[in-house]
């Protein structure tokens, strides 16, 4: 092995990278079933285009911490979707196709018009923001710092709900019937999946995180059958394909000197384990059959 | 007092009524059963008494100590999504009154609940198995465990027996009978069944064009079971 690949594994700026990644991997697999099943997926895709749209913004105004725009804005239209889509299912979907869209062509248009123009003199990369660029250029104390607060709050809130999550994903009309609050409880799904877009930005960028939420929970759900395992399972996978993600991007810089993007490894990681848990799903079905 | 009394409702969607003057009440014990044919509105009316959907008109009060929230459901096809990874201990345990504390967690109190209704559907076995790998009528005693979870009182049942074959329909029907007799659950019930519905309802409610409310006995002499019996003619085709 490469020494100089060995000290950097060791240094704080690769431990604190480590740290913030296995966080928001861990983050964003907590909702993966509930984003599949009921049909949220789009919902969270639409958001990581608003947040692109937002982010592009701050960085063209020249904000040090995009994450403190990002992030209020990306709440916001989470609940305004939401509560639109829910009286009106359709509306609602076209509604998050015009937004969704809109924010893509209006950040890119932005970025593009306003090329170097961060206020911090680094130029920002439009596929960073879109795939994913966890460097050191762009990871500052402050946001490091939000990330871990961001990560913690996720994780508390959805321990703190996780039932009344699985009574609204599972019968959302039972939960009501027997006089469940499904409103606020709709409604914490949707922050806390708006919390999981930016946090999930940071790492693989606006365009990957569906995937980061999403493949975790599909391959666990071919092997495991009950909710507690499949949430317990993606978290696992999750991170550790994050962290493997991590490594082999370490390793191909050091030992290679090829520098490959973190955000697209991991998705690629995330997506062997999901066949391989296919193929496991496979040959226990036959098993039992 | 009654249970739950539903005075002059009018039903629709955005507007349109599809059910008008509508009143009838529900006693401690009774056994209601809910006929009509297709599309004539028992599920909406279900749905309102419940609070899902609003009544044009009309109020749905419950009396004798029952509260909106102490009404079990089971819906009609489950709109449970077919692949949901849930086991049937989680399914049953999130019928359980936990649910609406603020507490992440279940009680003591709310296991046994749950273990117990499991035990009363004999389905006790089933617990730790994975919820869409069960038949149909297994699943509709897991949901008829997490009803019961959440009521001691009302259990509304939308089609309970939709789907499933003869033999598995008289054990569901008698478990549902077993319950209201025997630990005093008030039933209302939607069935297309008129055999059944004649043989253990205590009172009939009849939606259509024709609107008949009142006791078994009443709606043999009346004039809307023929109504029915011509529908359940050209339903068994
Ligand atoms: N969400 C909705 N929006 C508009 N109209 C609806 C809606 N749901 C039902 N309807 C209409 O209301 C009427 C009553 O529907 P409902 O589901 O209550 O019938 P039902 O008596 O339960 O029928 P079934 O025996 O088939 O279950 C139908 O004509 C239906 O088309
Ligand atoms: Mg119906």
């Amino acid at each position: 092995m490469n020494e100089d690949l060995i000290l950097f594994l060791q240094e704080p700026y690769f431990l604190t990278i480590l740290l913030v990644t296995v966080l928001i991997a861990l983050c964003a697999s907590l909702m993966g079933v509930t984003l599949v099943l009921k049909r949220y997926s789009l919902i969270g895709d639409g958001l990581s285009h608003v947040a692109f749209g937002v982010m592009s913004v701050a960085i063209v105004a020249g904000v040090t911490n995009d994450m403190l725009v990002v992030f209020p804005v990306t709440v916001i239209t989470a609940i305004l979707l939401l509560m639109g889509g829910q009286k009106r299912m359709i509306k609602g979907d076209s509604a998050l196709a015009m937004v969704s869209v809109g924010a893509l062509a209006i950040g890119y248009l932005l970025r593009s018009a306003f090329p170097a123009s961060a206020a911090n003199g680094v130029s920002s990369d439009v596929c960073d923001t879109l795939f994913g660029g966890l460097n050191l250029l762009t990871l500052s104390e402050e946001k490091v710092r939000m990330c871990i607060i961001l990560s913690i709050v996720v994780v508390l809130a959805f321990v703190l709900f996780y039932h009344k999550i699985f009574a609204v994903t599972f019968d959302e009309s039972f939960a009501a019937a027997t006089g469940s609050n499904t409103t606020l409880y709709n409604l914490v799904i949707a922050v806390i999946i708006a919390m999981i877009v930016v946090l999930g930005m940071q790492l693989v960028g606006s365009l990957l995180i569906s995937a980061l939420v999403v493949f975790p929970a599909m391959s666990a759900m071919r092997v495991f059958k009950s909710f507690r395992s499949v949430t317990i399972c993606s978290v696992v996978i999750s991170v550790l394909c994050s962290f493997f993600g991590l490594l082999v991007n370490a390793v191909c810089s050091f030992q290679y000197h090829l520098e490959i993007p973190v955000g697209p490894t991991i998705v690629v990681a995330d997506i062997v384990v999901f066949l391989v848990f296919s193929l496991m799903g496979l040959f226990r079905g036959r098993r039992t059959a | 007092m009654a249970l739950l009394s539903c005075q002059d409702l009018s039903l629709g969607y955005e507007g349109k009524a599809i059910l008008e003057h509508i009143s009838f009440a529900v006693n401690p014990g009774d056994y209601l059963c809910i006929v009509g044919e297709n599309g004539s509105g028992k599920s909406t009316l279900m749905q309102t008494i419940l609070g899902l959907h609003h009544p044009l008109r009309g109020t749905v009060k419950t009396g004798d100590g029952l509260k909106q929230n102490e009404i079990g459901y089971l819906p009609q096809q489950t709109q449970v999504q077919k692949d949901f990874p849930a086991s049937v201990w989680e399914i049953v345990l999130s019928g359980c009154p936990g649910r609406q504390r603020l507490l992440p967690f279940y009680t003591k109190e709310d296991k046994r609940l749950a273990l117990q209704n499991l035990e009363k559907m004999g389905i006790t076995h089933l617990k730790k198995r994975c919820y869409r790998e069960l038949s149909g009528g297994q699943q509709q005693r897991v949901l008829l465990a997490r009803a019961l979870c959440a009521t001691k009182k009302l259990l509304l049942l939308d089609e309970p027996v939709s789907g499933l074959d003869p033999k598995v329909t008289a054990e569901m029907y008698q478990l549902i009978e077993d319950l209201n007799r025997k630990e005093g659950i008030t039933v209302i019930m939607i069935s297309h069944d008129i055999r059944s519905t004649l043989q253990y309802a205590t009172h009939v409610l009849h939606l259509g064009a024709e609107v008949f409310f009142g006791t078994l006995q009443a709606y043999l002499s009346s004039s809307a079971l023929v109504g029915l019996g011509r529908e359940a003619g050209t339903s068994h085709e």
